[in-house]
């Protein structure tokens, strides 16, 4: 499944490690949550890059003393119906200040990566090659948005504003 | 009536055009029929029985002639000359083709019309009274804030896929005609001691397969407020809302099985932590939305007019003036409700010829506006008591004129198992007999005010539950059977209906409704005691008897 990071296209620097396999000393690892936890303090001061995995119907609130040794928290769509994700991509991001890689894992379509982009999400493990490739093209589709989140994309209520005022400036 | 500006349009295209590449994909097989289903859905189609049936949004239920007649071209293009109006202020079309489904969107998007969220599970058009802006005693304008919750619900990033579809619905006025007590979130306007505008928010109402009428969670949300609330909300449902059982997944239950008190504790500390971020709305925001509703000018019009005296002594005018207009909040002016359930009709249906000679008639009586009633009949809100008579002769020629606006044959119904691949039962039979046993007028008027209404299956479409008499029809070794439940109502005391006895089977309905009126008739108290007053008063035991005695 090819991962789209920064727009495009890209290498995965993470190697996924299963519960049960060694952990290497350096080099970039994906790791299930509860592995994680089980060791926390000595997993985050690695020498190699650690990202976690973490299951949509856990409590984020575990994972914020850890954020800022993390360098990716990947978020699980286990079907692109249920959106628990969403909102703890959006509180990782809004409330925690979680700046690191925030990827989205699971059942990925193109269908999904405006509403992603706009909880946070920054890259993205898609499921169809397809879907990957029309990235760049699927996210333009949308100039409008009508509700704020912590993108920074303007809403439709503010540009109204901004533009009333230019216009009685203007006079 | 709310003026879409250049951004609204835009989103709207831009919305068309991301479903035309998903219509593309499914037919051309890059998208599964599993995954295609969950997008199709977010925009309001749904696979019926026999076709495909979309779903169109009437936002708080005002539509300019010029859409209406939008929806008439849809009729008559794509579908089969008609559609059916809904009870959450939507019109559905029936006979769809998939590959033209876009066109019929993008035909619908040139005068602001979308099927955003009609289906699927996410927030769900925003509802409101069907007569707001006019009613007499509103507050203000609860459309403004209608407006306002359908950009901030339209796309939503984070609430896109919820545990289950979410329903809003506005109020302000004393008399909810919008249903609120049976919504996933509902909201009374109201200027709190303080003078301060604001809504009482309730949560946790619905129909459906469990019932439950809507609980305050909080007495006074500041309407700048009202945002960030709301997404606390949705933010607790969103992630604790059940996705294990479908028919567990509505924020309903999650209320019931943590109790009102702990869930409003979630919310709270939730909303806290975010109630000063950018969802604030301040008083120039409002504005901005106010100033693109525009309202008519009125003229100062005497309230008894020539015309109106003239016109008393014709009693079939007579009749539909007293039963289906009402006053409006402008001396002079009357709101006339145009009646979608002809005696014999299926409930809520409307043809395209209906529909574009109802247009002519708004622009010429009423402003260009019309609006849409949960009760699946259409108004004219701006209508010169002076017109009244030329009117109603217009609606009287085109079948929309019935007098019958709230009386016995008033009927909500489903589609039922002659549409829907979810029913186990037939609804509109069921209404079409029942307006031809209740036809004649005056028999109707002196039975007063009765909503019967009819669902096909649990899902409670037809909102049976809070019918004065609930018709639900169920299978039963394969035959349809009829629960009757009574007692139930829907505006702000609403209750769930009781049930009155075992089901019944489908020939013996209109004979088992008749026997519920009859012993209502006998057991009024006095002629003005409706029925819904008689049951609460004397409850369903008489009408037990009554009805199964000799069954």
């Amino acid at each position: 499944m090819p991962l789209v990071k920064g727009g495009k296209i890209a290498a995965d620097a993470l190697v996924h490690v299963a519960d049960d396999a060694g952990i290497p000393d350096d080099g970039g690892i994906l790791i299930s949550a509860a592995r994680f936890l089980a060791d926390a303090e000595a997993l985050s001061g690695r020498a190699g890059k650690t990202g976690v995995i973490w299951p949509n119907n856990r409590d984020i609130d575990d994972l914020v003393p850890w954020l800022d040794r993390l360098a990716v928290v990947a978020l699980v769509f286990p079907n692109f119906r249920d959106g628990r994700a969403y909102s703890q991509a959006r509180v990782l991001r809004e409330r925690h200040g979680y700046r690191g890689e925030l990827r989205a894992t699971g059942q990925v379509l193109r269908d999904q990566f405006v509403f992603m982009l706009r909880a946070g999400f920054d890259a993205f493990q898609v499921n169809k090659e397809s879907d990957a490739e029309a990235f760049a093209a699927t996210v333009k589709r949308y100039s409008v948005f009508y509700q704020p989140t912590g993108d920074g994309r303007i809403t439709a209520l503010h540009r109204r504003m901004q533009l009333r005022h230019s216009e009685s400036a203007g006079q | 009536m709310y003026a879409y500006d250049e951004l609204d349009r835009t989103l709207i295209n831009e919305r068309v055009s991301e479903f035309r590449d998903q219509v593309k994909r499914r037919l051309s097989g890059e998208l599964t029929e599993d995954e295609f289903k969950m997008l199709r859905l977010q925009n309001g189609v749904y696979l019926q029985l026999h076709a495909y049936m979309f779903r169109v949004a009437i936002p708080y239920g005002t539509l300019s002639s010029e859409q209406l007649r939008r929806m008439a071209h849809v009729a008559r293009k794509y579908d089969r000359g008609y559609g059916h109006f809904t009870t959450r202020q939507n019109i559905q079309f029936n006979w769809i083709k998939l590959a033209e489904l876009p066109d019929a969107l993008a035909d619908l998007a040139d005068v602001g019309i979308h099927a955003m969220q009609t289906s699927g599970n996410n927030t769900r058009n925003v509802t409101s009274d069907q007569w707001a802006g006019v009613a007499p005693g509103e507050i203000e304008d609860p459309r403004i804030w209608s407006e306002l919750l359908r950009q901030y619900t339209t796309l939503h990033p984070e609430f896109s896929f919820l545990p289950r579809k979410f329903k809003f619905a506005i109020t302000a006025s004393d008399h909810d005609r919008a249903a609120i007590k049976v919504h996933d979130i509902g909201l009374r306007l109201y200027r709190n001691a303080a003078g301060e505008t604001g809504f009482e928010v309730l949560v946790g109402g619905g129909l459906g397969r469990t019932p439950f009428i809507g609980k305050t969670i909080k007495p006074f949300v500041h309407g700048h407020d009202l945002l960030s609330y709301v997404e606390a909300i949705l933010r607790v449902y969103n992630q604790y809302g059940r996705r294990d059982n479908i028919y567990k997944a509505r924020i309903k239950i999650l209320v019931h099985e943590l109790g009102i008190e702990k869930f409003a504790r979630e919310v709270e500390e939730e909303w806290l932590q975010m109630r000063d971020s950018a969802l604030q709305i301040d008083d120039s925001v409002i504005e901005d939305i106010r100033s693109r509703f525009s309202y008519p000018t009125y003229e100062k019009l005497p309230h008894m007019p020539d015309e109106l005296k003239k016109a008393a002594h014709d009693p079939h005018f007579e009749a539909w003036r007293k039963n289906s207009t009402f006053p409006h909040k402008v001396p002079g002016y009357a709101i006339a409700v145009l009646s979608l359930k002809p005696v014999g009709g299926p409930p809520g249906d409307a043809t395209a010829d209906q529909m574009d000679a109802i247009a002519d008639l708004a622009d010429r009586y009423s402003f260009g506006e019309i609006r849409v009633g949960h009760e699946q009949n259409l108004a004219l809100p701006h209508v010169a008591r002076r017109d009244l008579p030329a009117l109603w002769k217009a609606l009287d020629r085109i079948g929309v004129a019935t007098p019958n606006v709230n009386l016995v044959s008033d009927i909500i119904a489903c589609p039922g198992l002659d549409y829907c691949s979810l029913a186990n039962a037939r609804s509109i039979p069921i209404a079409q007999e029942l307006t031809r046993r209740f036809a004649n007028h005056d028999t109707a008027n002196l039975i007063g005010r009765l909503h019967i209404n009819i669902s096909g299956c649990i899902n409670a479409c037809g909102h049976h539950h809070v019918g004065h008499i609930g018709i639900l029809g169920v299978e039963k070794n394969g035959e349809e059977f009829y629960q009757i439940t009574i007692g139930g109502r829907a505006d702000e005391k609403a209750e769930v209906g009781t049930l009155i006895g075992p089901a019944v089977p489908y020939g013996d309905v209109a004979d088992v409704i008749e026997d519920i009126v009859e012993a209502y008739l006998a057991l009024r108290a006095r002629p003005d005691e409706l029925f819904i007053d008689a049951v609460k008063r004397l409850g369903v035991e008489p009408f037990r008897e009554r009805v199964y005695a000799t069954r």
